[in-house]
């Protein structure tokens, strides 16, 4: 076991105990608190892979800008009562939201898992793949016409959002 | 430092000239918006008219010319793409000329509008010119996007508002599960080029990889919702019926062919692994044939009926594309560009036409609100009549020639179920089209009190315009001389669609390459998994 895995193990499990956290808290806010540490933890495992970019992307778009949306949200709506629980009697509807929770968790699991099996050549990436300057060059090299329509659909998304919120005239 | 790595590629602005052009003309639309004098929206009407005039000249020239990429590939020109993109910026130029009138009746006339339907065209424009998945995605997002925001144009109404949410939560489902498709392209190839996906999977195993299962079943499953084929239709009728009569008209016909171009290229590519796909989108095309009329059957609301109506021709083409890639010799990418301009015609001219039921501020589509138009616009009813007549395919029109060649590919090209049906889906939507037209036709006490708008120079000029598109003399001399004359068709396989030249993608090499670039810390260059 090398340096790498032992990072990736540290790093992998941290996100989990996150996603776990997530899911188990019954408080909104610290559940919300919970994803900033798995967004965070995720970024740095980008950054284990080499991929500076999307490590940097990550931390500043989700763990930063996403999240404060969420906990935005969640003060708005003031959730902090507890989440709804299932009447005591009613054990059998439980068990029923238990086996769709596992059914569909499974085929997430299923999906993700079953092309990765199926993987047979190793491939590594190009010398500073991942990294700001290599993903600039590409931006502005292979990827420059879809760099730039991107614009259009940004321009798309401005006035609609207007067209649609602003007040009758 | 790594200029030797990227190459600035060279850009031929020739091919992307008429995307600018409409993209441009929105933004002046905008400009104009903001300083135009209150309530009157002719100018930005004009501009953008001209500008949808100017991208079609500009692609007129661009039909003889030979298959070329720019942008490092990301834009491709071939015959298929350019006569797409001239009959998108065709539909976009019919829906919008009779949009003012049709949006002052019901008080909803923003000028934005205008530059959003242009922008949105843009963006199918974008889908059908690339063989490139990311390109044909951001193509799709400014189309989509463009599209939810539309579709709730009339933003005091619950009906619209409910049609742009259930199209805007639908349509972003799909946008992920084509994400999530492309996604696994990339995993597979290390390239979004559908060439370099095609040549992966000639070489690669086939459909026991189950990576490439996954890819073109989520692919799949994406363009199935945005071309409304069955099991992912559901989206259609509401949208249809709840968002404004002219953004409808463009919907059915603008998103509908940009979403069929960009899916014929999706499908070529995956050739290689057909026996995957074909059985599946046999039945798939079945079952949207038989479902889109069948439900057409029992609806009360014209616009819903045409929504279903829009499903059911959907199938049709794809009735077409699959005899092209069961048997491109006998099939023809020819017969689908045909018919996507004839249901174009056809489609806008009959929701050009329903517009007129829109009178101060209210809107009735039911069967009842069409009563007695034959007496308060004969010229409507009349081309009314005419493109329902050509959307049941009598033979007399378009509509006819179109439906008889799909039927002849399917037979020649051995898939003789789709082929019958096609036929009997046929029969079995003249019911609810000729109901449309006894609707026109009903003379009783009910119809005095139906109202509609009076006509105007704008709808005057689509209809005719649709009208003579559904005329057969438009189409028959491409279509009545069999396959060795077949102009358009000779069109396209000059193109040499399917030979076009491979992207050079200089980030992701050919996996061949890969293995040189590995370094010596990584012993294992090819793991052989279980």
């Amino acid at each position: 076991m090398n340096a790498n895995q032992l990072a990736f193990i540290a790093l992998g499990g941290l996100a989990f105990l996150g996603a776990l956290g997530v899911v188990l808290i019954p408080n909104p806010v610290r559940a919300a608190l919970a994803l900033v540490v798995n967004f965070f933890v995720l970024g740095l495992l980008y950054f284990v892979l080499g991929s500076q970019m999307m490590g940097i992307s990550q931390i500043m778009v989700y763990a930063g800008a996403i999240m404060v949306l969420f906990l935005f949200v969640i003060m708005m709506l003031k959730l902090d009562k507890k989440a709804e629980e299932v009447a005591p009697g009613d054990a059998w509807r439980k068990r029923f939201t238990w086996l769709i929770g596992a059914v569909i968790g499974g085929a997430i699991f299923g999906g993700v898992m079953l092309p990765l099996a199926s993987i047979t050549t190793r491939v590594n990436p190009p010398q500073n793949f991942g990294t700001p300057q290599a993903v600039g060059w590409s931006l502005f090299t292979t990827y420059v016409w879809p760099f730039e329509v991107i614009s259009v659909l940004l321009l798309v998304g401005i006035v609609g959002s207007i067209m649609l919120a602003k007040r009758r005239f | 430092m790594q200029s030797e790595l990227y190459t600035i590629p060279s850009i031929d602005w020739s091919l992307v000239m008429p995307f600018i052009v409409v993209v441009i003309t929105g933004v002046i639309g905008l400009l104009i918006e903001m300083f135009r004098p209150k309530q009157n929206n002719n100018a930005i009407v004009l501009v953008s008219l001209a500008g949808l005039a100017g991208a079609f000249a500009l692609l007129i020239p661009q039909l003889g010319v030979t298959t070329t990429t720019t942008f490092a590939g990301m834009v491709l020109r071939d015959q298929f793409g350019v006569l797409l993109q001239l009959i998108i910026v065709a539909g976009a130029f019919l829906s919008l000329i009779f949009s003012e009138p049709y949006m002052k009746q019901r008080r909803i006339a923003h000028g934005e509008f205008y530059p959003m339907a242009l922008w949105a065209t843009s963006g199918a424009m974008l889908m059908v010119s690339s063989d490139n998945l990311l390109m044909i995605f951001v193509g799709l997002e400014v189309l989509s996007i463009a599209l939810y925001c539309l579709a709730g144009l009339a933003r005091d109404e619950q009906r619209s508002e409910e049609a742009a949410l259930k199209y805007f939560l639908l349509g972003a489902f799909a946008s992920a599960f084509l994400l999530y498709g492309i996604a696994f392209v990339y995993g597979i190839t290390g390239s979004t080029s559908l060439a370099v996906f095609m040549e992966t999977l000639a070489r690669a195993p086939g459909i026991n990889d189950l990576t490439v299962l996954f890819a073109i079943t989520l692919l799949l499953v994406g363009f199935g919702f945005k071309t409304a084929l069955v099991p992912f239709h559901q989206w259609t009728p509401d949208v249809y019926q709840g968002a404004p009569t002219n953004v409808t008209a463009f919907m059915s016909a603008v998103s509908k062919v940009a979403a069929f171009g960009a899916f014929a290229r999706v499908l070529e590519a995956s050739l290689p692994v057909q026996e995957f796909w074909m059985p599946a989108l046999i039945v798939i095309t079945i079952l949207t044939m038989t479902v889109g009329n069948l439900a057409a059957l029992v609806q009360k609301d014209v616009k819903r009926a045409l929504g279903y109506s829009s499903i059911a021709h959907a199938g049709y083409v794809m009735v077409a594309l699959l005899a092209y890639l069961q048997d491109p010799a006998k099939g023809s990418l020819g017969t689908v560009i045909t018919y996507l301009a004839i249901y174009t015609f056809m489609t806008i001219g009959s929701f050009a036409v329903l517009s007129l039921t829109a009178v101060n501020k209210s809107e009735g589509t039911r069967y009842q609100d069409l009563y007695g138009l034959w007496n308060r616009a004969p010229l409507a009813a009349g081309c009314l009549v005419l493109f329902m007549v050509s959307l049941v395919g009598v033979p007399p029109t378009a509509g006819f020639l179109g439906k008889f060649q799909i039927f002849q590919d399917a037979m020649g090209a051995g898939l003789p179920l789709l082929a019958i049906a096609l036929a009997i889906n046929s029969f079995v939507s003249a019911y609810y089209y000729l109901q449309i037209v006894r609707a026109v036709f009903v003379d009783e006490e009910g119809a005095l009190r139906v109202q509609s708008a009076p006509m105007n120079a704008g709808l005057r000029f689509a209809l005719v315009i649709c009208a003579v598109g559904v005329m057969p003399i438009l189409f028959a001399p491409i279509l009545s001389q069999g396959k060795q004359t077949v102009t358009l068709s000779k069109m396209i396989e000059s193109g040499a669609f399917l030979q076009r030249p491979v992207a050079s993608v200089p980030l992701n090499p050919e996996p061949g390459e890969k293995v040189e670039q590995i370094t010596p810390s990584a012993p294992l260059s090819t793991v052989t998994g279980n």
